[in-house]
């Protein structure tokens, strides 16, 4: 076991898979000799190799279709989209491509593919540097989407990312790399030195995908969540005095319908919870998950907790932000019905 | 006029200037603007040569057969008699199956059908000029490859009816086949997605110190697409071991190849600002395609990266059956093409070499028609189109590895309501 950030144990996750599995391939956008912009993959070109941890150029629809085609001759490539606002151009080759060839070919080629990318605010990033784009690839028949909440999920999730035999979509809340921000801008940011979550094994070791994760068990709401807000709602439950149930997802897709409804079930309300812009945004399929599995149990109407419809703002980063405040209100208004 | 500035001028009115093709229905078919070198002219550097030796190709073609039929110049790669039947024979096929699948189209057999006629040299002696596991990566137009490659007949025809026998479930539009054991990687509709898939397959290949190169295959107006820039960034910066195909068959649907911009620079250019070799092909000479194709394939195997290959040809079908090119083209382009029609030119070459005969030729042709219905009468014993044979579960398989419980429960839902 050593003490790791989130950004050490994504290394370590590459690391060991890089180490065990000569098919694994890290390449991206200043990922190789320099170590990506966060550090992500740091020395890993040294100790692998040129070949298996490079520079790719600017181009991440080029990166993610050379992806598939190295999957579709066996490898099994992971590839960084240096922040996940600049996903976009590569998209019509995960939406077409990577998470159609299975289909298409009915089972003949497949994709392989770890898309790593690091999504979320609240680094003064503006518009382009803090969006959370994953409802846009949870509507894709084909892809699995990840977003861990620790160091420990970071490394266990991505390594089952890589073993997965279908393409993932791995988004890393960046502002979560180094300590388990809570909201609290405001405050100095503890770091995961401090935190359980950040003793990481240092060899392999799995966490599959599609299992939730309660992160405080209480009785009366659940709190679904993933990503940063995972700790900006524990953070909100203990300032609030609500015995709330927080569940960190986790994995988008798949998701664990069976944590998720028994937990409702037990408290009958729910919030929900994610950075991303509310209008079609994740909440709402969950929202309808717990509805429709849970309808008898529930007390009041489902909330969501949620960035604003609005392009993520610079100046006014901690109004877009939903932090425990918000996420307080939404709290109280569950249990007041 | 500024009166300070003798150097100034006064600006032209500025004016945008959107290409139009030669001719449009009702006109008479023009090729004259075309520039057609003669046949051999064009020297063959070796496959050694360094790029900065090559930059003239691109904006040459490279031509076998000239007008007699006689193969002359360094390109003529000396194929055997026995080959260059086998060649004719390929195409042949091929071309007697398009025929076929249209009319099989016409009675409602099936939905959709993409022919290649005009166009048989280039699937065709691509693939003799590579190895049988070389990975291809076609568009919908190159099904002489899978001709080439022996692959069956009633398979490539049961996807075409989405019949009981169709490997690929009946998922995909006829002619967006998949034969992973002929080196054919899995179509699909959208065009141009699977251009850069090829480099990263060739990049693969490199990594694993294989022998297998990637050949992939674009039309001349996807090659405006991001694709086609990705895959020559990735190829030239890596060196990948892969052939870059443009067909250039003037006709992307009714939209001219000066909308893809050919009129400026020819595709084979596009090579240049890489640092990859083009060369310039006549898509029509059997002899040339296949002499290009082996330079671009040796010179690939021998780790010395990839070649842009521009095959010049005419697309003397229709898109699809669902076009009707009279909308847009003049009537009789395909015979005015200058380049005439890769079939008779073989034929020509052949009976010049005294390696054929009419009688032969005609005996072919109804051997090929004969394979063709044979296998269409086998093909139709497992079924047409909507023939009623729906398997649900298919619905739900290959969408991942393993069947997810949502997937599973919506399978149910299908067959609990229908």
């Amino acid at each position: 076991m050593s003490s790791m950030n989130m950004v050490q144990a994504l290394n370590s996750a590459m690391d060991v898979m890089l180490t065990r599995d000569p098919n694994v391939l890290v390449f991206g956008e200043d990922v190789g000799y320099f170590g990506g912009v966060f550090r992500c993959t740091a020395g890993l070109q040294a100790k692998h190799g040129r070949q298996r941890v490079f520079d790719a150029p600017i181009a991440e629809g080029g990166i993610v279709a050379t992806a598939v085609g190295m999957g579709a001759y066996g490898l099994r490539p992971v590839v960084e989209i240096q922040f996940a606002d600049y996903i976009l151009p590569a998209f019509d080759q995960l939406v077409s491509e990577a998470s159609r060839l299975r289909y298409r070919s009915a089972g003949e080629f497949w994709a392989p593919i770890t898309v790593r990318s690091p999504c979320g605010g609240g680094i003064h990033g503006g518009q382009t540097h803090s969006q959370s784009p994953e409802s846009i690839f949870t509507h894709i028949s084909g892809l699995k989407t990840v977003m861990p909440s620790t160091p420990y999920d970071a490394k266990g999730l991505l390594i089952a990312a890589i073993e997965d035999n279908d393409p993932v979509i791995f988004l890393e809340p960046k502002r979560l790399y180094n300590g388990p921000f809570d909201g609290h801008h405001d405050r100095p940011l503890q770091p995961w030195a401090s935190h359980p979550a950040g003793e990481v094994p240092d060899d392999y070791y799995r966490i599959e995908l599609g299992k939730a994760s309660i992160v405080r068990p209480g009785k009366a709401c659940t709190v679904l969540t993933y990503g940063t807000m995972v700790h900006v709602c524990l953070s909100a439950v203990e300032e609030s005095g609500i015995d709330a149930e927080v569940i960190d997802l986790r994995s988008l897709f798949p998701i664990d319908v069976e944590t998720i409804t028994a937990s409702v079930a037990r408290t009958g309300r729910c919030v929900i919870a994610h950075e991303a812009s509310r209008t079609s945004g994740f909440g709402a399929e969950l929202g309808q998950l717990v509805q429709e599995h849970c309808f008898h149990s529930l007390e009041s109407p489902i909330r969501r907790v949620t960035g604003w419809d609005t392009p993520y703002p610079h100046a006014l980063e901690w109004k877009y932000f939903p932090g425990p405040k918000r996420v307080m209100h939404a709290l109280k208004s569950v249990m007041e019905n | 006029m500024n009166a300070d500035n003798p150097l100034a001028v006064s600006p032209a009115t500025l004016e945008l200037y959107v290409p139009e093709p030669a001719a449009r229905p009702g006109d008479t078919p023009d090729f004259s603007h075309l520039h057609i070198p003669p046949a051999g002219i064009v020297p063959r550097p070796a496959t050694d040569a360094p790029e900065s030796s090559l930059r003239e190709l691109p904006y040459q073609l490279i031509r076998v057969l000239d007008g007699q039929g006689k193969a002359v110049g360094p390109w003529n790669p000396k194929l055997s008699a026995e080959r260059l039947r086998h060649g004719l024979r390929t195409m042949l096929r091929t071309r007697a199956f398009d025929e076929r699948m249209v009319r099989l189209q016409r009675t409602g057999k099936t939905s959709f059908y993409i022919k290649s006629t005009g166009e048989e040299a280039i699937g065709v002696a691509q693939a003799f000029a590579l190895n049988r596991d070389d990975m291809c990566f076609t568009s919908y137009r190159q099904q002489g490859l899978l001709f080439a490659r022996d692959w069956p007949m009633v398979d490539l025809i049961c996807q075409i009816f989405n019949n009981r026998k169709d490997r690929l479930k009946g998922r995909q539009l006829p002619v967006l086949y998949s034969a992973r054991e002929a080196g054919y990687y899995s179509l699909s509709g959208n065009v141009g997605s699977r251009f850069p898939h090829a480099v990263g397959w060739a990049m693969a290949s490199a990594y694993k110190r294989d022998s297998r190169i990637a050949s992939a295959w674009i039309g001349d107006g996807t090659s405006a697409e991001g694709d086609f820039h990705y895959a020559l960034t990735f190829a030239s910066v890596y060196h990948a071991p892969v052939i870059l195909n443009v067909v250039n068959n003037q006709w992307a649907i009714s939209t001219p190849q000066a909308i893809a911009g050919g009129n400026e620079a020819t595709f084979a250019s596009r090579a240049l600002g890489f640092g990859l070799p083009g060369l310039r092909v006549d898509g029509n000479d059997f002899l040339a395609v296949y002499a290009a194709t082996e330079w671009a394939a040796e010179r690939a195997r021998r780790n010395l990266g990839a070649t842009l290959i521009e095959l010049y040809t005419y697309r003397a079908a229709a898109h699809s059956t669902s076009d009707d090119p009279s909308k847009y083209r003049p009537e009789g382009e395909a015979n005015a093409w200058p380049l005439g029609d890769p079939v008779e030119r073989l034929k020509q070459h052949l009976l010049g070499l005294g390696e054929w005969t009419e009688e032969r030729h005609t005996a072919l042709l109804a051997e090929c028609e004969e394979e063709v219905r044979a296998a269409v009468k086998e093909a139709e014993s497992h079924g047409t189109l909507h023939s009623g044979d729906d398997d649900l579960e298919s619905l739900f398989e290959d969408v991942f590895e393993t069947m997810p419980q949502h997937l599973r429960d919506q399978l149910d839902e299908l067959r609990s309501i229908g």
